[in-house]
């Protein structure tokens, strides 16, 4: 059960791993709140799928300590996996059983009895949409509706707590905001869940808590309007054609920084229409005009440059 | 208990795999038909093994038709442990055996299968057994044990391997060793060094225990060597399968 004595569903603390002499996760300490949604955020390679498998006993850590639903990761694994759903990076669903056989197979796993197995496959297919699909193999299933399956098996067991490793990486923005909706009923459900992502935007939009993590280290921690506390915020971007209306631009909006060579303006604001209209009227009242506009908010780049001084390429790749 | 639930449950999706994709079973029956066809009306006149052909033959294709159809079960084994499945079904506290000994009763009935069919059309082609029932019992049980043990091997081979490509060529040796055994070809016919490979080698005793029980006096000599190197094979692949799987997972 989720620790009753201080509502923690996930704790880790100084949590290490290193394969043979790289260090992938490097003294990481977690706290996650039962009931809420925790984001790990960080770039291709930063250790985001390491740490998961450390936290779900797929993995032992060479150092830290690791307390899922109250129980020791080390010593009460199967506690541990008893409370815990796991949809990994790479799909585990099973590409030549149909989505109902998948969904099946897990009932079977749990030892559900076989009526009652039927009877949660059938309320799977129905809440994730499945329902047309389920009797064609997996195969057929387009990214976003293998993504549902597999998150799916992960909810036969009904589990407490969640863990979903980029789950919808790859996505078009019709099926990430599906996956989105999925997740935010769950946690209205009471599940905790812990995700990783790479995109700044699915943090901000889901999670309660956001932690960076940078070749495995956590660089920063804290919620949403936290984070982008400390990150430049969103600008429009201008430039122009000519020295002389570079200048007087500058000297219409003092607001804004110039970059002489780029021939460009740097505007703060959130890029909405109204602001866009005002600046543009601006511009405008001094007969001045820009060459191109466009509208930058903060990604993952701008978070990782604040928060590390280098930007999220990966790092050391194998 | 929990292990043969788990390993029935896992049973069931190997049996699924293999009606989806009945490829790999096709190949297993076709490839040692061909063979067989080759042998028999284009090859076979040119040796002189002393019986019809067709019943010096039909052993040896016994055991090229297990040969033939174990590459699909490295593969699939290697394409369980590098998709996130066997990550799945570690979280779910899954029995470790279930999906190894899934795979390979899946390959042994699989094979049962093939073979069934081998020997049908190897009836209609000449193959006249003089095996009684207790001969024909000793020669499925005698291919039941191989097939678990070439079954284990492959399945430690799909372990070991990187990719699912990997893993299916694995295989490929496998269906060459009884080319250099007594299964065509008697081993004194061969030249030296294949000669002394093919008087040793697993599958030629075997295949010779396999061909006194169809047809001829089953030899208690090669029947003792051919259950030692099943045995010998099969503990080797279990636990170097069993050890990979540990290690891997
Ligand atoms: N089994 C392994 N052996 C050696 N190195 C590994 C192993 N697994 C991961 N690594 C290395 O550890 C680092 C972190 O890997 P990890 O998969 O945790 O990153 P990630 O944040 O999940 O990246 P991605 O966004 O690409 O999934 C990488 O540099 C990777 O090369
Ligand atoms: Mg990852």
């Amino acid at each position: 059960m989720v620790d009753a004595m201080n509502g923690s569903a996930i704790a880790a603390s100084g949590l290490r791993k290193a394969y043979k002499d790289k260090v992938v996760v490097d003294g990481i300490d977690l706290d996650v709140r039962a009931g809420t949604i925790f984001a790990l955020l960080g770039p291709n390679g930063a250790g985001k799928t390491t740490t998961v498998n450390v936290l779900t006993t797929l993995l032992a850590p060479d150092a830290g300590k690791v307390v899922v639903a109250g129980h020791d990761g080390a010593t009460e694994t199967r506690a541990v996996r008893a409370a815990i759903g796991v949809t990994g990076q790479f799909a585990s669903v099973d590409d030549l059983l149909t989505g109902e056989e998948n969904l099946l197979l897990m009932a079977d796993l749990l030892h559900l009895p076989k009526d009652r197995g039927r009877r949660v496959a059938g309320r799977l297919l129905d809440r994730f949409d499945l329902v047309e699909a389920a009797g064609k193999p997996a195969v057929s299933y387009s990214g976003g509706m293998r993504r549902k399956l597999d998150l799916a098996m992960t909810l036969v067991g009904k589990p407490q707590i969640i863990f979903l490793d980029e789950p919808t990486t790859g996505l078009d923005p019709r099926s990430r905001r599906t996956m989105w909706e999925i997740i935010r009923e769950l946690v209205a459900d009471g599940t905790t869940i812990f995700l990783t992502t790479q995109y700044l935007e699915e943090a901000d939009q889901l999670a309660d808590r956001i932690a960076v993590l940078d070749r495995g280290r956590l660089v920063a921690e804290g919620t949403a309007a936290e984070l982008k506390r400390r990150v430049p915020g969103s600008h429009v971007r201008l430039r122009f054609a000519h020295r002389p209306a570079l200048d007087l631009a500058a000297r219409i909006l003092p607001e804004s920084t110039r970059d002489d060579e780029e021939l460009t303006l740097r505007v703060p604001g959130d890029g909405g229409v109204r602001s866009l209209r005002a600046l543009l009227e601006r511009l405008d009242a001094h007969s001045v005009e820009a060459e191109e506009l466009s509208v930058h908010t903060p990604d993952l780049d701008d978070v990782f440059l604040a928060l590390t001084g280098h930007a999220s390429k990966e790092v050391n790749a194998r | 208990m929990k292990v043969m639930v788990d390993s029935a449950t896992m049973l069931r999706r190997n049996f699924r795999h293999t009606m989806r994709n009945p490829l790999a079973l096709f190949n297993a029956i076709v490839m040692p038909i061909v063979l067989m066809f080759l042998m028999v009306y284009i090859l076979g006149d040119a040796f002189d093994v002393g019986v019809d052909y067709a019943d010096y033959a039909t052993p040896g294709l016994i055991m090229t038709t297990i040969c033939y159809g174990i590459s699909p079960t490295a593969t699939a084994v290697n394409s369980d442990m590098t998709s996130g499945f066997v990550n799945r079904l570690r979280v779910m506290d899954v029995s470790r055996a279930a999906l190894l000994n899934a795979h390979v009763i899946a390959t042994m009935l699989r094979s049962l299968v093939a073979i069934a069919f081998v020997v049908g059309v190897a009836f209609l082609m000449g193959f006249r057994p003089s095996a009684g029932l207790p001969e024909w019992l000793g020669a499925i049980g005698l291919v039941v044990l191989t097939v678990v043990a070439i079954g284990w091997l492959t399945v430690a081979f799909g372990l070991a391997a990187k990719t699912p490509e990997s893993a299916g060529l694995a295989a490929v040796p496998l269906m060459l060793l009884p080319f250099l055994s007594s299964a065509f070809v008697p081993a004194d016919k061969m030249g030296p060094g294949a000669r002394q490979f093919a008087e040793h080698q697993p599958f030629t005793s075997i295949i010779e225990t396999l061909r006194g029980l169809l047809t001829g006096t089953p030899s208690a000599g090669s029947a003792i060597t051919a259950i030692a190197w099943c045995a010998g094979l099969a503990s080797i692949g279990y636990v170097w399968a069993r050890v990979s799987f540990t290690k891997r997972v």
